[in-house]
């Protein structure tokens, strides 16, 4: 297809551009290969070189990536609703299904109403906007998900940021945001690269002093965190008094597509008439919202799941320490390896693959300078025996590269 | 509770301005799939009511065709659900990339990278390739998800007025100096349904040294002999560097998006485009109907051709009945009313009889020219765009505009 | 005075306005209806700022200083010697 293209000035002289870009990237180290899967995601996954590893890098905290039942609901709504609704929500593109998954979720999170998106990216891309003006003030915390960045960036509220979890720092910031009308919190219920929960009872009691409103991002909480999964605002039992909740179905929900705010009735209905992302782009397709409401059911019916992942998380965890390897602090099934070199990280990641261990390594600019770690996800997909090897495989690779004794 | 009344009161007074405005946006539930017929609950409450559908982006009638059905089937049972996780630590599958290959194929570009959505892609590609040392310079009608990708990126931007090839040529002239230069356009207008004058532009950034970027959702699959896009019809195939389309309308209508054009571009997508790095894979059922749309769009051009010929019966029926159309090439067909208020009743009086077609007013198009959008598929039958029209000329009867010209509706209704 | 109202007048006109469009006056709402959207509202900042080689700081070139021609006349005005 090469051929096709007439070279016109200008993309040559920006194509040399670009490939400058890219070799910088390359060279520093950062360059983003992707692996090639051919199989269903589980625990187990098949790579396109016939290799079967164990797969300890996906979201997919509660096995139900190919989950029969969400397949089978997802299977009876294509024959009921079709493939696409080729529309945006308002036009023609709104089906029983998406209200009754948007009702579902609302009841799941003790909540008023809710909205779907394409993605949480979208959600948190489009809340601010439409609510805040810039009389308002939004204190985020720093180490909050791109997303909720690129959504800030588009609303012209006042900026104030605070240290990841530094709850001193949140109510300086506080104190300082007193001037404009309306503030907002906003914190990722779980931090994605370490893995800690935000203190959300601080939280709260701060907002309440200080008057503001909270919006917890609970893609890597919701399902996981919390007795019965319904994420951070169930550990902290505040069910029912988080103002805006965002959440994915693209993670431990199931992990097809989909997002969702979840909040105040008023908010809700203003998010549904002016926030971008919901009116410029398609409604999830209804088989999503149809295995979404599956979803809700099952999570609504038992804890197993829940409970199963909540104790492979504290095997892991417990085996791993005693190993001696540093793991950071967490209430997640996000479990951090530090290793603190990037090098290491790619050398111990690498060799770990070799053991039949998928896990991916992560370095500065994506966590801070000198904190590079190995970023294991756990899921109650995996049995005991699984666990046992990552944490075999780990021990031999830490003690071949000098990590543990 | 921080959430005091004083703000729900607040967001309470700002909808009641919504609604007495006349814009606020009510949704319609639909009970079946999305097709030239459709069940429709409205009011909510009210009795499911069977109408045919002039409103949906459905252009090739394959949101609920057998055979992608099938595929979306056959995808879930071999490759799962989702995949829980981003592209690049373990959301590839094969089948990925033998899409992002297959519509670089159909494009006829260098290489694709898929996007959750093409709202997604228009957001992420211009801050992934250009810096505060460009210029982009737009359209004033480009897409709302286009704006929010500039809003995003951090080069300057100028517009240049809808379609006007000599304003273009002033502001390439007038930005010469920088870097790079970005000329952006969609390739179908979403609201008017007219064609960008594509083979002008690729002069034109030949001439001033400027890269072209093209949003092609309202024509990917039908616009052009083949259906390759706009820029099959402006026969300038192989002369964008950039194309952004969309898997949501046309090409089955379920979810998801691309960029797709020169390799290096592409490739810098893959390590910066935010929402792709951000944001989960497309699921690899969704995957496998487009797959199988592909499979349709390459043996066949009967769908658009069918579309084409709709297309060309519904003008002519609009025109001979006397409504004021709005010029174009595309299955977009605007009935102009001018009017808000009447794009409104003109609609609900339209839904009392069965056909489905919504009324925009300003903001979504400019002021004073408010309209009723129709969308022609290759779902619908003869028959159904027979009835559609008989309603269409009944309403237009009963409010006395039709043979009207556009001076004597406004003198009829206002602006 | 009124002849830097014109020249900004004509200059909306010849830049924004399409055929068809009503005829716009010095206090014809620009921005609120639709006629100039903020991307474009850069063209504008730019002629003003080499026709009369003033300099207006981002922060005072906001929606509503330019949403009709009196108005950005007034704030042209502060900025000339």
């Amino acid at each position: 297809m090469h051929s096709l293209f007439n070279k016109t000035a200008m993309y040559s002289g920006f194509k040399d551009y670009l490939t400058g870009q890219l070799n910088e990237i390359q060279e520093a180290g950062l360059y983003k290969n992707e692996r090639i899967i051919v199989s269903p995601q589980g625990p187990f996954i098949m790579l396109d070189t016939g290799q079967e590893v164990l797969n300890f890098c996906a979201n997919n905290y509660l096995g139900l990536s190919n989950s029969g039942e969400l397949i089978r609901a997802a299977g009876e709504a294509l024959k009921s609703h079709g493939y696409g609704m080729s529309s945006v929500r308002f036009i023609c593109g709104t089906t029983d299904l998406h209200k009754e998954l948007e009702r579902k979720i609302a009841q799941f999170f003790s909540t008023e109403d809710t909205i779907l998106y394409a993605a949480c990216f979208d959600a948190n891309g489009g809340v601010f906007e439409p609510l805040l003006t810039s009389e308002d003030a939004i204190i985020s915390d720093a180490l909050n998900h791109a997303s909720i960045i690129d959504g800030v960036r588009l609303c012209k509220a006042k900026r104030y940021r605070y240290e990841n979890s530094d709850m001193e720092d949140l109510e300086t910031q506080l104190q300082l945001a007193q001037e404009q009308r309306f503030r907002l919190i906003v914190t990722d219920g779980v931090f994605s690269m370490d893995g800690n929960v935000a203190p959300m009872d601080e939280i709260y009691r701060l907002a309440q002093k200080y008057d503001a409103m909270v919006m917890v991002d609970e893609c890597h909480s919701a399902g996981v965190v919390g007795k019965s999964g319904r994420g951070v605002t169930e550990l902290f039992d505040l069910g029912g008094k988080i103002e805006i909740i965002t959440g994915t179905l693209g993670k431990a929900f199931g992990g097809a597509i989909g997002g969702f705010t979840t909040g105040k009735r008023e908010i809700i209905e203003m998010l549904r008439q002016r926030s971008r992302p919901y009116l410029f782009s398609n409604a999830i397709p209804p088989f999503v919202a149809a295995a979404g409401i599956r979803m809700i059911d099952m999570m609504t019916e038992t804890n197993v799941l829940q409970d199963k992942l909540h104790w492979n998380s504290e095997y892991f965890i417990s085996r791993m320490t005693g190993a001696g390897f540093d793991i950071k602090p967490t209430r997640s099934a996000i479990c951090a390896v530090m290793l603190y070199d990037a090098r290491l990280s790619q050398d111990f990641a690498a060799r770990l693959l070799k053991e039949g261990i998928y896990v991916i390594g992560f370095y500065y600019p994506v966590v801070p300078k000198d904190l590079a770690r190995i970023r294991v996800q756990i899921s109650a997909a995996h049995e005991k025996d699984h666990l046992d090897k990552a944490i075999d495989a780990f021990t031999k690779v830490g003690r071949e590269l000098g990590v543990i004794k | 509770m921080s959430f005091s009344e004083k703000i729900r009161g607040l967001y309470q007074t700002q909808l009641g301005e919504i609604r007495n405005a006349g814009i606020y946006k009510e949704e319609r539930f639909i009970h079946s799939s999305q097709a030239a017929d459709i069940e429709v609950e409205f009011p909510t409450g009210a009795e499911v009511k069977k109408v045919i559908n002039m409103c949906a982006n459905n252009y090739l009638g394959l949101s609920s065709h057998p055979e992608v059905i099938k595929a979306a089937h056959a995808g879930l049972d071999t490759r799962g659900y989702g995949m829980s996780s981003v592209r690049f630590i373990c959301g590839t599958q094969d089948i990925h990339r033998e899409l992002e290959n297959r519509v670089t194929e159909f494009l006829g570009t260098e290489d694709t990278i898929l996007f959750p959505s093409c709202m997604d892609a228009n957001a992420g590609v211009f801050e992934a390739i250009l810096t505060s040392e460009d210029i982009m310079i737009s359209d004033r009608l480009v897409h709302a998800s286009i704006i929010d990708g500039m809003r995003l990126c951090s080069a300057q931007h100028d517009t240049f007025k809808h379609s006007n090839m000599e304003h273009l040529e002033e502001k390439l002239l007038l930005h010469a100096d920088k870097r790079i230069k970005l000329v952006i356009t969609d390739g179908v207008f979403s609201m008017d349904g007219d064609l960008a004058k594509l083979d002008i532009m690729v002069e034109l950034c030949n001439k001033y040294d400027a890269m072209l970027l093209v949003d092609d959702s309202h024509s990917t699959g039908f616009i052009g002999k083949t259906g390759r896009g706009t820029h099959e019809h402006c026969n300038v195939m192989g002369q964008i560097d950039i194309i952004t389309t969309t898997f949501g309308k046309a090409l089955g209508g379920a979810s998801g998006g691309c960029v797709s054009g020169r390799k290096e571009i592409v490739d810098m997508c893959r390590q910066k485009a935010r929402p792709y790095l951000f944001s989960n894979t497309i699921a690899p059922v969704i995957v496998s109907g487009v797959l199988k749309v592909f499979d349709i769009l390459s043996a066949s051009t009967e769908r658009r051709d069918k579309l084409e010929k709709n297309t060309a019966y519904w003008r002519k029926g609009l025109t001979e009945a006397g409504f004021v159309l709005k010029e174009g090439d595309s299955p977009i067909i605007p009935v102009m009313l001018f009017n808000a208020k009447l794009s409104q009743d003109f609609s609900r009086d339209l839904f009392s009889r069965g056909i489905y077609a919504i009324g925009f007013f300003f903001p979504v198009v400019p002021n004073g020219q408010a309209r009723i959008r129709t969308q022609i598929s290759a779902g619908h039958e003869i028959h159904h765009l027979d009835k559609a029209l008989a309603a269409f000329i009944e309403v237009g009867k009963k409010y006395g505009i039709l043979g009207l010209t556009k001076e004597q509706i406004v003198a009829k209704y206002g602006l | 005075m009124d002849d830097m109202k014109d020249l900004v007048l004509n200059y909306v006109i010849k830049e924004y306005m399409e055929d068809g469009d009503e005829e716009i006056t010095y206090d014809t709402p620009l921005i609120s209806s639709g006629y100039v959207d903020s991307f474009s509202m850069v063209s504008l900042l730019v002629f003003l700022e080499n026709k009369f080689t003033i300099k207006i700081p981002p922060e005072k070139a906001t929606p509503e200083a330019f949403d009709n021609v009196n108005s950005i006349v007034a704030l042209v005005k502060q900025y000339l010697k």
